[in-house]
């Protein structure tokens, strides 16, 4: 644990818990919305930031905060105007960003090499003043995503409905596209900026695998980023790899874990569903010899009505009487 | 109505909508009392539910809507309403119906600030009336047609809204939820609410209905109390063809 005591190790392990919590934070709202691949257009679009950055020689952080900002912005009142048919529009700025800050770079005299360190991550030469900007406008990402969470969740669920009730859609859509693209550039020194989406989208899919409820999965979401993210990080020292691809595949290796225990939930929870408008059964019908004892989680589904549970079996209901079971 | 009344919960007067070219609903006018339990009826196309949809701000058009006496886009007091959609659009798939029905309450929440005890008796209550409080920790997509019909009247109630609009609530949905509306609306009769509703079969809310306001064509061609399938609504076509700009204004 002598890696604790490095100071460029805390400065990393801190801005990766930073990026574990707010990608899988707001990725939730993205997911759920459909636009789990807006993070990568982001991200191309963030890389013109770092290349004005480099041109005028000022930090890259903050400009490629303000470019990525005002770039997703302009993107979400496009698509409520109806303006960007489908994906066209939106991968024509990408591109347009991703070309854009290679171009720029160039022009500034800097390399691919340069340009990596934001594209791949580069979280052991993390500077602490990176960290404060990464630090605030983490904290900021986190406190809107969980204060506002019922606002959000209402707007991305269900837009007619919630302008019905006079929530002001526009503004949170806005507010939704913007913390995205705040995350997104504050995680490039972490997982960089090809590969921050990945956060923003698997852990949340993991955590869909393993829990019910929309808060309770942004949580476990959160959780498991900050596990891959502190994994990868430790990982990557240990193992001398790139920090940001280590924590990707952690994060998909906790997605393939998530199959099987998710499939083993399933069976725990026993799939129940009510039967309504039911006609009580005919006559007596006792199945033929039956071994199998039907039982909560027994793995056949369980149809509760008329006050007792029936446990269907090859397509016909079977009710538990007097020691052996009746077709109903 | 008179000048020294609560307004009117809803007012038309000669409003018509136009979508991408096409006049869907012409010339359309009425006055909806509160505590008033009224269906608008129709044929398929007849613009039911965009008429609806402008009632509630979400189409543009022309003529005045008014909301309890107030212009639909100067109106604020979105709380008050209680709108229901033809079919639900949510495809959240981690959410439970409990957060669907609670989403039902944001009008009267504030931002930032956690819900209140009586936020969560309510949406507690909601699931309730609808028989759905044994499944309110399911997953909304995974639950029945009906059963998602239930959860969105629910969202509905869970607001405490005056003025109920319902697009088609009884479509698709099973005899059992039939059933349960048709409780909750007399519920809602009872404690005086407005209920306006896109209906296309009345089903078992027919003896409840006050007043049955019928849509051809865009227009209004018969307002008045309902009458049972068979007689009525169906033999009161008009004589004009669909090409009739001018229209025939009828009484």
């Amino acid at each position: 644990m002598d890696w604790l005591m490095l100071e460029f190790m805390q400065r990393a392990l801190l801005a990766a818990v930073i990026t574990g919590l707010t990608a899988p934070a707001i990725g939730t709202y993205l997911v759920q919305r459909r636009l789990s691949l807006l993070g990568d257009g982001l991200g191309h679009l963030a890389v013109a930031g770092v290349g004005l950055a480099f041109l005028t020689g000022t930090a890259p952080l903050p400009l490629a905060v303000v470019v990525c900002v005002l770039g997703a912005v302009g993107i979400e009142l496009l698509r409520e105007l109806g303006r960007t048919s489908g994906d066209v529009g939106l991968a024509i700025l990408f591109y347009g960003g991703l070309s854009g800050g290679l171009l720029l770079a160039s022009l500034a005299g800097q390399g691919t090499g340069t340009l990596s360190a934001y594209l791949f991550g580069s979280l052991l030469t993390i500077t602490a003043t990176e960290l404060w900007i990464v630090g605030g406008l983490g904290a900021i990402v986190l406190l809107v995503c969980l204060g506002l969470l019922p606002q959000l969740f209402a707007v991305s669920a269900d837009e007619p409905f919630a302008r019905t009730i006079g929530l002001p859609v526009r503004f949170y859509n806005v507010l939704v596209v913007a913390l995205a693209a705040i995350t997104v550039t504050v995680s490039m020194r972490t997982v960089g900026l090809l590969l921050v989406s990945a956060l923003m989208v698997v852990p949340v899919a993991t955590a869909n695998h393993l829990v019910i409820g929309f808060r309770r999965s942004m949580l476990v979401a959160m959780g498991l980023g900050v596990l891959a993210a502190v994994s990868g990080t430790v990982g990557s020292y240990e193992f001398d790899t790139a920090p940001g691809a280590l924590i990707v595949v952690i994060g998909i290796g906790l997605f393939a874990l998530s199959w099987p225990v998710s499939l083993l939930l399933a069976r725990r929870r026993a799939p129940s569903v009510e039967l309504v408008d039911d006609q009580p059964p005919l006559a007596h019908e006792v199945t033929e010899a039956h071994p199998h004892q039907h039982a909560a989680g027994c793995g056949h589904v369980a149809v509760t009505h008329g006050g007792h549970v029936d446990y269907i079996h090859d397509g016909h209901r079977h009710a538990a009487h007097e020691g052996h079971y009746d077709e109903h | 109505m008179t000048s020294t009344d609560s307004p009117p919960a809803v007012t038309l007067a000669d409003v018509d909508v136009v979508l991408s070219g096409v006049p869907i609903v012409r010339h359309a006018g009425f006055t909806i009392e509160p505590g008033q339990t009224v269906a608008i009826t129709g044929n398929n196309g007849s613009g039911k539910t965009t008429l609806m949809r402008a009632v509630l701000g979400l189409v543009p058009h022309r003529g005045s809507i008014r909301l309890f006496g107030t212009e639909v886009q100067h109106f604020h007091h979105w709380r008050r309403i209680g709108y229901v959609p033809q079919r639900s659009s949510i495809m959240v798939q981690q959410a439970t119906a409990r957060e669907v029905v609670a989403t039902g309450r944001l009008g009267l929440r504030r931002p930032l600030w956690p819900a209140s005890s009586s936020d969560r008796s309510a949406v507690a209550a909601a699931l309730g009336e609808v028989g759905m409080s044994d499944r309110a920790g399911a997953p909304f997509v995974r639950l029945s047609g009906g059963q998602q019909q239930r959860v969105l009247i629910a969202r509905a109630l869970a607001g405490e809204a005056d003025l109920m609009v319902w697009d088609e609530p009884l479509a698709g949905v099973d005899q059992h939820t039939q059933n349960v509306l048709a409780e909750v609306v007399a519920a809602l009769r009872r404690q005086g609410r407005t209920v306006l509703m896109v209906l296309h079969e009345p089903g078992p809310l027919e003896p409840l209905i006050d007043r049955a306001i019928t849509l051809a064509d865009g227009r209004v061609v018969a307002d008045g109390p309902f009458q049972s399938a068979g007689g009525g609504h169906e033999v009161h076509e008009l004589p004009h063809s669909h090409s009739h700009r001018t229209g025939l204004e009828v009484v």
